[in-house]
């Protein structure tokens, strides 16, 4: 048990194997050089070692989740069509049940304000979750590295392979890996297109060559952005490309849990033997194995502190704490916590508490809210939509001596899936008579129709008093046969002539 | 280029283009040979000297190289580009692309498109493409676009423009009149009898119009009307006051009336005429506007509006 702890990775110093006599006289002098570098920098391939643990988990849970969403629900029918599918060409999104028209535009803001405010939300309380979890460079970053590892070994056999000259075998196993993560690449942008064309059809269409130039350019160019992205960019996109990475930081404070080194118990780190008490060596708890640098997907060592670079996927919390266990201290030497906990010495019941604060309990509300009226507006929503337009170049024609007749041009849509028959009617004006169009009106299932609408009025109705010269609100109402709650009522205004 | 006075402004912004161009590649060779110090542990970070709001600095880290090609590729692009359009100057490029000439093409293409559509009921009768559905949405849709303005959305009229579904017509019912009428446009021009007749003229005649289609009118008045109507009204609208399709002179035995029935508009219709030589209110000529295909299903629907049902 006395065995000092050897790492697995060779990369790693070797300081942990030092006994720790030998390391006491050990000086390091730190003098400070500084390197010229190139304005651009040619980028270093970062090799993150594989790593397990409860955030992993997590992260691999919500990879399974959202992919089996993105390539799962394109395969789902829903009374005969396809489930879910935004039909760019008729300008109609399929949702389930639900048929979405260009008017329900103000449901895609709602959704783009629901996802903002989730955002700011999760950010305030425990930083950048979305990217270390569920966004999508990540995700498919994880599933690419995951096929890069059973291809080419962990982070020390791919270093050396990338070291090795070309010769067969690496170039098998280059090929092979390439293959593999363009195949996933091109099948998730089959599954792309398969949003916005019918997914069984399109993979009809490509099995016998015939997709359409389009298709087959959006397949190519998601997949190409999917394969460049996720298997050559990388972290580059977070660092250099994503502009959420930038403006994150403004949702943090001083209560945000954020992925962090407790730098008070780690140094002054440095190797030693599990037997020795660190105290007595003068040292702390971190035994400067490097494996937190080494797992990081962005290539930085959190030891510095919060950097730009961290997308908080937790992989060297992970990492480090299986390290504290080999050594029997306790774990969370890097751990999520915040910088009011770490100054202020909070227990972690206390900053968990702070989680419930002015400002996440306002996006939290917010959030609530806007969810509330919109699945309320959702599920009130009219299917029949109406618009009535008065005839702009006449104004009012006498038709018969004492009958005043107004043209308005009445636009009805149907948006439901099934045919439906209307009445029209209208009231306004004593006597105001409707004429020109065939009752009830009959519209087919996802359907828009115009009609040359008249409505006559009597300048001396039968026992009514004459109407005064000028204009005279009406209402005209549009009613389903066959469903009393689908009805619409639109204003417009009769004008007798003076 | 006709906004430009002088043909030395091509030249002008042709060199402008030129010369930005070329500084921005001498701009990025330059950077790219350009070596930063990289802050080594313990120093601090070197930052660009710019700061903003008192304390905002900018640092002055490297940019990936793949960036700085993305930057040369961009001035590929854009010389790439100035070889193939009309960019340069007054240099047309390679394509010789206009403006004008995309729309033209557009146009043309989509006229291609529909042309065998139209190409179909050019060669039938108007009567036979009135009676056919899908014809009649055509031309429903075509009237509400060109003609509703006027005529109403119902093709029902105001006053001063006819109601095209009641039957009656100034200048011909049939499909080859209806035809000429949107071609060649109508001017029908009722002269102004006011200076010629006395005001007392004038209300006996009215009387007797009105008493031709059966309105309520004063006998008296009406008899003495009637002279007066072979005088001054029956070269047009006949003897019998039925009109005249010629020219377009109304029928006033029937109870149309395009500009209103009352004593009133009847005064004024005499003393003051209808129509006016300007050629303010006539019905406009179509022929350049619309072609064949277009006036063949206007046609056809407004003879269809009356005589299909």
């Amino acid at each position: 048990m006395n065995a000092p702890v050897i790492l697995e990775d060779r990369e790693t110093r070797p300081t942990a194997v030092i006994s720790a006599a030998a390391r006491a006289r050990r000086v390091i002098p730190i003098q400070p050089t500084s390197e010229e570098v190139a304005l651009y920098e040619i980028r270093k391939t970062i090799h993150p070692r594989a790593v397990h643990g409860w955030f992993a988990g997590w992260r691999w849970t919500l990879v399974f989740l959202t992919q089996a969403v993105f390539y799962g629900v394109p395969w789902l029918t829903w009374n005969g069509r396809q489930a879910v599918l935004f039909d760019l060409g008729a300008r109609k999104f399929y949702l389930f049940g639900g048929v979405f028209w260009p008017q329900d535009v103000i449901y895609l803001s709602v959704l783009l304000i629901i996802s903002a405010l989730s955002l700011f939300l999760f950010t305030a309380i425990a930083g950048r979750l979305w990217c270390g979890y569920a966004c999508p460079q990540t995700v498919y970053t994880e599933i690419f590295m995951w096929i890069e590892r059973k291809i080419e070994g962990d982070r020390l056999a791919r270093v050396r392979l990338d070291a090795a000259p070309l010769t067969l075998d690496k170039f098998v196993i280059k090929a092979l890996k390439h293959t593999a993560w363009f195949a996933v690449a091109l099948w998730t942008g089959y599954t792309f297109v398969g949003y916005f064309t019918p997914i069984r059809d399109l993979g009809v269409a490509a099995i016998t060559w015939q997709l359409g130039p389009w298709e087959l350019f959006w397949i190519l160019f998601y997949g190409i952005a999917t394969y460049g992205n996720a298997g050559w960019l990388r972290e580059q996109v977070c660092k250099y490309m994503c502009p959420y990475a930038r403006f994150q930081s403004v949702m943090f404070d001083k209560d945000t849990l954020v992925i962090t080194y407790d730098r008070a118990r780690g140094e002054p780190r440095g190797g030693r033997s599990k037997a020795v008490d660190p105290r007595a060596q003068g040292l702390g708890d971190c035994v400067d194995c490097n494996i937190c640098v080494q797992v990081c997907p962005t290539g930085i060592d959190i030891r510095k502190g919060l950097q730009y670079e961290c997308i908080g996927c937790a992989a060297c919390i992970d990492g480090c704490d299986q390290v504290m266990d080999k050594m029997g201290y306790p774990k969370g030497l890097i751990r999520y916590t915040t910088e009011n906990a770490l100054a202020q010495g909070l227990t972690p019941r206390a900053m968990w508490k702070r989680v419930f604060r002015l400002r996440t309990l306002l996006y939290g509300a917010g959030l609530m809210v806007i969810t509330g009226v919109a699945a309320a507006s959702l599920a009130m929503r009219n299917p029949l939509k109406v618009d009535i337009i008065r005839d702009r170049g006449a104004l009012a024609r006498e038709t018969i001596p004492g009958q005043i007749e107004n043209v308005y041009r009445l636009q009805v849509m149907n948006t439901e899936e099934r045919a439906r028959s209307y009445t029209i009617s209208a009231a306004g004006l004593p006597g105001l008579a409707l004429v020109g169009v065939e009752q009830p009106i009959e519209l087919k299932a996802e359907s828009t129709k115009l009609f040359a609408l008249r409505l006559q009025a009597q300048l001396e109705p039968p026992g009514g008093a004459a109407p005064a010269a000028g204009p005279h609100k009406i209402e005209l109402t549009v009613q389903a046969v066959d469903d009393d709650k689908v009805v619409r009522h639109e204003q417009s205004t009769f004008i007798i002539p003076r | 280029m006709s906004d430009f006075t002088s043909d030395a402004w091509g030249l002008y912004v042709a060199l402008l283009t030129l010369i930005s161009i070329a500084a921005c590649a001498v701009l990025l060779f330059v950077l790219g040979r350009m070596r930063v110090k990289k802050p080594a542990p313990g120093q601090g970070i070197e930052t660009t000297g710019h700061v903003w709001d008192g304390d905002l600095a900018e640092y002055n880290n490297p940019l990936p190289r793949w960036w700085m090609w993305l930057f040369y590729a961009t001035i590929v692009f854009a010389l790439v580009y100035l070889a193939l359009y009309p960019g340069l100057g007054k240099l047309p490029g390679a394509f010789g692309w206009t403006s004008s000439g995309a729309y033209a093409s557009e146009v043309h293409d989509f006229d291609a498109k529909i042309q065998p559509l139209y190409a179909k009921y050019l060669a039938m009768d108007p009567t036979a493409v009135a009676a056919d559905p899908e014809a009649r949405a055509m031309g429903e849709r075509l009237f509400l676009n060109y003609c509703s303005q006027c005529h109403g959305s119902d093709a029902g009229g105001s006053k001063g423009f006819p109601n095209l579904r009641d039957g009656d017509w100034l200048y011909g019912g049939e499909p080859q009149m209806i035809k000429t009428s949107i071609s060649g446009g109508r001017n029908g021009i009722m002269p102004p009898f006011g200076a010629a007749l006395s005001g007392e003229n004038v209300r006996d005649l009215v009387q007797y119009v009105r008493s031709l289609s059966g309105l309520p009118s004063d006998n008296l008045r009406a008899q003495l009307g009637k002279p007066l109507f072979s005088q001054n009204c029956a070269a047009c609208h006949g003897p019998d006051g039925k009109g005249n399709q010629q020219i377009g002179a109304p029928n006033l035995t029937d109870r149309i009336w395009l500009y209103g029935s009352t004593e009133a508009a009847i005064t004024e219709t005499i003393s003051k005429g209808r129509g006016d030589a300007s050629g303010v209110t006539r019905m406009p000529a179509h022929k350049d506007l619309l072609d064949d295909g277009k006036i063949q299903m206007l046609t056809a629907y407004v003879w269809g509006l009356s005589n299909v049902r």
